[in-house]
């Protein structure tokens, strides 16, 4: 290898560390092993390779992935497809105007309706270079944007042609919609691959590695989350309740053995001439827990809060009884939306469409809230139930009602509070964390990892 | 001593008995009826020619444990299988002494003069020696797969054993000594998942995820397994396959379970897979009531 390369596969190797992703020295030696074990023809080859010596997580692979993207990209500048722009430059046509962008979205058009891979990506770089530059831009700033290209071109106004042309293939009218979209979806992706690209040529990719890769799905915060991210947390779900589930089973065999059962070690010790060479054990009395949830729905939280409720929604045979309960200034009780067996989509529609019934004013006051739960449900805590309190304890600087709380905390087996935000951002504005955290131990919980452990800890 | 045991990796360089290329991997694997996509390929290249442990991992019924029976048979290697469960110990997995035989032994020298020692050296030997699949595959001097299957359901402690046994090729047994590997086995693990398995295991493995396939080598895998289905139904199938794979399902339906609703298309003579022929034997692909109650809403199966 020449010393280029292995400068790029060593900064490589730190961003992929700097992204979160746990790379030892051992492994970097095996990706060198592999890199000299592959053939160099095709470049998908070497990605797998990478992959296969450095990925050892499948939730980390879209970070990976960004980044073998920007670290080893397809191509430079506009690759040999640049030749066409030449060819048209020489007919004395102009790159962009109006004309060409029309024509530049029957192209796209016909490309997405045919689903042609290859051409998509020469068209998503095509797309960047003529209508996503920003010539002129101060230094420091991006010169290439997948924002205004994809405002200029939008290709979503092309679905209706591409489900008319799938139909047309014969394909029924549902299946063809929900294909254009994937279609769309995906073009969309690569767009912003590319403009990451030309981005890493001009600046160099660790620019790039510091500003444009998210984190993976299971460190993303529920607070910074967007829309798709939030489907794709939905889907994980499930997944970790039950990774929670078999591991809690484990431990739980793991730690079964109860004190000695006297009567079974004797009788076993006859077949031994009366010396017990195995003891017998009674089975340790499984404990479960009642759970109370009471949790903050309003607007800056209540991503945050659905997730809660539906791990706990799913884990709900490891507790006795689940009793869950929503508040922004007044408490409702969802109890009932959590029926056994019901889609976790639906259950999240209908927690969506209660949480009108826990406003009044639509300010969130923890201090009311926390009065209504001890004045109308507090029959809901005793002794072998556990509260669990969700919110970021931001109140609106009204009165805290720290008393009732310490109340309700007393009256449980156990408390906690979980807060969405950061621990930096405790304290600061209107939040009450420390004074709360006074009463019932605070813990910080921003991501599906963080709020797993919590859960696995508690049961 | 054991005889074979001392034999160090390295003395005696063997050609290597696995793939030769990634594209060899693909088109051999396609052989015996795996069709590989090639990040698959090129990772089992890896895993041959790096003489490393393959981690295989993905949802039940994408072709895991299936990727090493294929390696076996285009490679001639032998299948050592090690199924692994909870409470999985020592004496299943590795070598167990056995000591029936060994109290015997005893036994029958009490009455001659042979000292306690020798009687010692004795009953401590390859031939009171019980293998298990680990061993059993180290020893091996013939091109030997090991399948250690679904690691993730074992005890922590299991993972432990497993790190000497995949970083060194070695066992060590205390009256005998450590045995090397003659002959590195192409080790294969495979994991649902369930659990997250140790870094260290990790580290020392190849890793490769296997989802589902996209709906073209789905469609080619089907037909292959089954090749009486008609082409169109096959479409048809595949793609209320994926469409059901889009549903959050309770368990969504694995290749395994395309491919024997194709050998029911078959079987029942439905030469059309209509909403009703759906309906009919959606039993055959989803396992849960809820699961089916829901494909019906969201299919519009009966309107």
């Amino acid at each position: 290898m020449t010393s280029g390369l292995v400068d790029r596969h060593i900064s490589f190797l730190e961003a992929l560390r700097a992204a979160g992703l746990s790379v030892s020295l051992a492994e970097d030696l095996d990706a060198i092993a592999a890199l000299s074990a592959l053939p160099w023809d095709d470049r998908a080859t070497i990605q797998a390779g990478y992959a296969a010596t450095l990925v050892k997580k499948q939730t980390q692979r879209p970070t990976f992935d960004a980044l073998f993207d920007v670290y080893f990209p397809r191509m430079v500048g506009d690759g040999v497809a640049g030749r066409r722009d030449d060819a048209d430059a020489a007919d004395g046509a102009v790159r962009d105007n109006a004309a060409a962008l029309a024509a530049f979205r029957e192209e796209l058009a016909d490309a997405l309706a045919e689903g042609d891979e290859q051409a998509m990506l020469e068209l998503a770089a095509e797309m960047i270079a003529r209508f996503g530059a920003m010539p002129g831009r101060g230094p420091g700033l991006s010169s290439w944007s997948a924002y205004t290209a994809m405002q200029r071109v939008s290709p979503s106004e092309l679905v209706d042609r591409i489900v008319q042309a799938l139909v047309g293939d014969g394909r029924l009218d549902d299946e063809a919609r929900r294909e254009a979209g994937r279609r769309i979806g995906g073009f969309t992706a690569m767009v912003e691959a590319d403009a990451r690209r030309r981005i890493a040529e001009e600046k160099g990719p660790e620019h790039v590695a510091n500003v444009a890769i998210k984190p993976s799905i299971d460190r993303l915060d529920f607070t910074a989350a967007r829309r798709s991210d939030l489907e794709q947390m939905r889907r994980e779900i499930y997944p970790l309740a039950r990774r929670l589930a078999t591991r809690l089973t484990q431990e739980h065999h793991a730690k079964r053995r109860g004190p000695l059962d006297f009567r079974r070690t004797v009788r076993a010790s006859m077949s031994t001439g009366g010396v017990p060479l195995t003891t017998h054990h009674k089975p340790k009395r499984p404990h479960r827990t009642e759970l109370v949830v009471l949790c903050d729905v309003s607007g800056s939280v209540a991503n945050f809060a659905q997730f809660t409720l539906l791990l706990v929604y799913a884990l709900r045979d490891q507790f006795e009884k689940v009793r869950a309960f929503t508040f922004i200034d007044h408490v409702h009780e969802v109890t009932e939306h959590f029926v056994p067996g019901a889609d976790p989509a639906d259950v999240l529609t209908e927690l969506a469409a209660s949480t009108a019934h826990a406003a009044l004013w639509g300010r969130t006051n923890y201090g009311r809230a926390l009065a209504k739960f001890e004045e109308n449900h507090a029959d809901a805590l005793g002794p072998k139930s556990s509260l669990l309190i969700l919110g970021d304890a931001r109140s609106n600087y009204s009165d805290l009602n720290l008393d009732v709380l310490k109340r309700l905390s007393g009256s449980a087996r156990h408390a906690w509070w979980l807060n969405p935000e950061h621990r930096r951002h405790w304290d600061t504005g209107d939040s009450a964390a420390t004074r709360y955290g006074e009463v019932v131990p605070m813990v910080e919980c921003r991501n599906l990892v963080q709020l797993g452990e919590f859960v696995h800890d508690i049961l | 001593m054991c005889a074979r045991g001392y034999a160090k990796m390295g003395n005696m360089p063997q050609p290597n008995p696995w793939f030769s290329s990634p594209a060899d991997a693909a088109t051999r694997l396609a052989e015996a009826g795996y069709l590989a996509d090639p990040t698959t390929a090129t990772t089992a290249y890896l895993a041959g020619a790096l003489e490393k442990p393959l981690l295989v991992e993905g949802p039940a019924g994408v072709g895991k444990t299936e990727l090493a029976k294929a390696v076996a048979t285009v490679t001639g290697a032998e299948l050592v299988r090690l199924q692994c469960y909870e409470g999985l110990d020592e004496a299943r997995a590795l070598y167990e002494w056995n000591y029936k035989k060994q109290l015997l032994r005893i036994q029958s020298s009490q009455g001659s003069d042979q000292e306690w020692s020798a009687t010692h050296d004795d009953i401590f030997t390859d031939e009171f020696l019980l293998t298990r699949p680990l061993l059993t595959a180290i020893r091996r001097e013939e091109p030997t797969v090991l399948l250690i299957d679904e690691v993730d359901k074992t005890d922590v402690e299991v993972e432990g054993l497993l790190l000497e046994v995949l970083s060194d090729f070695q066992v060590t047994i205390p009256e005998l000594g450590t045995v090397a590997a003659v002959r590195r086995p192409f080790v294969v693990l495979t994991s649902n998942a369930t659990r997250e398995l140790s870094e260290a295991v990790k580290r020392r493995c190849l890793y490769l995820h296997l989802d589902y396939p996209d709906a073209e080598r789905e469609r080619e895998i089907v037909t292959s397994q089954v090749p009486d289905l008609e082409e169109r139904v096959a479409v048809r199938l595949v793609e209320t396959i994926t469409r059901l794979r889009e549903l959050e399902l309770k368990k969504a339906p694995s290749i395994a379970e395309s491919v024997d609703w194709a050998r029911t298309l078959v079987a029942l003579e439905i030469g059309e897979l209509d909403d009703k022929a759906i309906a009919d034997t959606l039993g055959v692909v989803l396992k849960h009531a809820s699961d089916q109650a829901k494909a019906v809403k969201e299919l519009r199966l009966r309107s």
